[in-house]
């Protein structure tokens, strides 16, 4: 596996931790890595104690679980125990705290719950159970969006009409955007999430280095590639400079994957949507089109998602817009711990909770 | 969730293909990438390739590592 271990190499690493180290002023700079598979990668390479007192990695809100409203997994759940639904689901959806619920909780009551890979097989499940409706869990970032709307294409083209999505897609560049203009944030660096930028390409990310000043680098999730996206993040800083730049060359660019892009632009249009713990964000959400809708499970069904804030003692709100850290939360590791999660962030193992509960701050 | 992971393909069909996804064979769908053939490296995603990964640019990428490792060595002995 020479295109993994080759970017694991502990002498680069230390002569890039050395780097970084040099070109960070007084105060340590506070980047964001804003996708959930960088907050784990970070934790388990230990990168941020290596980094202490240079850089402070705040985790943002890339991880489709944490952010997902209660709102929606109430309305998942009502779709299966009054419509008679087969809900098939990603499997770190099952614990996400609805209102008062969660699937898995519901799956020991008797509800209906299929844990899926891909889209396309809830697909096939649908076509193998003809006399249920197939509903499929449909969140996710701009990586999943085009296996979603390839999952739709293929029930359509198929003729399966019994399946249908529940969506829950969202965009990132928007988040961003909100995030870099909250004051009370203070990021002077994205680190961006490698996969979205595969489907959006690096240049989506312009707009927010542009507009608010804030350098951003594409960065892949070996240990090398982060340290490498925070060190060009800092030589950005030192030379004054807000561009995009993009370390993950071996697979994303800076148009990104048009067919993807294509798929994504036939099968959804963009909406507002809401934000477990952020709120509403313009422009942030994917809803399935028209020219689709029946195979959206909230036209289908009459059943529109409805979104509140939540009221809650959890603070993930605060730590995926990384206001606090997980430990400054009263409830970490008490009331709040991976096998009993209070909180969204503490369910995904790719959530910033659950990956300090693990690997430590 | 959002998990993409390096994979190699090993056959490839209509829209679809193999690979080897830790230790198991898995079908996957190549309908977002163009003309992939056994051999090639995709990420996979949710059960579909998203991308295919350069060999040359990954290339790139790991003599640029030696060089900051060589010239950082050279600098702090
Ligand atoms: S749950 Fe997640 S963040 Fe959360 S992630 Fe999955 S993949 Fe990313
Ligand atoms: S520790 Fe638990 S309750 Fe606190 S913010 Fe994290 S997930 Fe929410």
């Amino acid at each position: 596996m020479k295109y993994i271990d080759d970017f694991r190499d502990p002498a680069t690493a230390k002569a890039l931790v050395e780097r970084i180290r040099r070109d960070a002023g007084d105060a340590p700079v506070r980047l964001m890595e804003v996708c959930g598979t960088h907050t784990v990668a970070i934790a388990r390479g230990g990168i941020r104690p290596l980094l202490s007192g240079a850089v402070t990695m705040l985790s943002g809100p890339g991880c489709p679980v944490c952010v997902t409203p209660d709102g929606y997994i109430d309305a998942a759940i009502a779709l299966g125990r009054e419509r008679g639904a087969l809900l098939a689901s990603f499997g770190d959806m099952l614990r996400v705290p609805g209102k008062s619920s969660s699937l898995e909780k519901e799956k020991g009551n008797g509800l209906e719950v299929r844990v899926v890979y891909s889209p396309l097989d809830a697909v096939a499940l649908a076509a193998a159970t003809p006399d249920r409706e197939v509903v499929f869990l449909g969140v996710g970032f701009e990586t999943t969006a085009p296996a979603i709307g390839g999952a739709i294409r293929t029930a359509a083209k198929r003729g399966v009409g019994n399946f249908s999505v529940l969506s829950s897609v969202r965009t990132i560049p928007e988040a961003m955007g909100v995030l870099a203009a909250d004051p009370e944030v203070r990021i002077e660096g994205f680190l961006c999430p490698a996969h979205v930028t595969v489907v959006i390409g690096s240049d989506a990310y312009r707009p927010v280095a542009r507009r608010y000043g804030i350098p951003c680098v594409v960065a892949g999730f070996e240990p090398l590639d982060i340290l490498l996206g925070i060190s060009m993040l800092l030589r950005q800083k030192r030379e004054g400079v807000a561009r995009v730049e993009n370390e993950y060359s071996r697979v994303a660019t800076s148009t990104g994957n048009r067919k993807a892009q294509d798929l994504i632009r036939d099968v959804f249009v963009p909406c507002d949507t809401g934000w477990r713990g952020i709120g509403v964000i313009r422009g942030s959400g994917l809803r399935i089109a028209d020219r689709y809708a029946s195979f959206d499970a909230e036209v289908k069904f009459d059943a529109p998602v409805v979104f509140a804030p939540e009221a809650s003692a959890c603070r993930c709100g605060d730590v995926l817009k990384g206001k606090i850290l997980p430990v400054d939360c009263p409830l970490f590791g008490k009331a709040c711990v991976p096998e009993e999660p209070y909180g969204p962030c503490m369910v995904s193992g790719e959530g910033t909770c659950a990956a300090f509960f693990k690997y430590g701050a | 969730m959002c998990l993409g992971v390096p994979a190699k393909i090993l056959e490839t069909g209509d829209g679809d293909a193999v690979v080897e996804l830790g230790g198991v064979r898995r079908e996957i769908s190549v309908m977002l990438v163009d003309d992939v053939s056994a051999g090639d490296w995709v990420i996979v995603h949710a059960g579909f390739a998203i991308e295919r990964l350069s060999e040359e640019e990954a290339e790139r990428t790991l003599a640029l590592f030696r060089e900051i490792a060589e010239s950082d060595a050279f600098r702090n002995p």
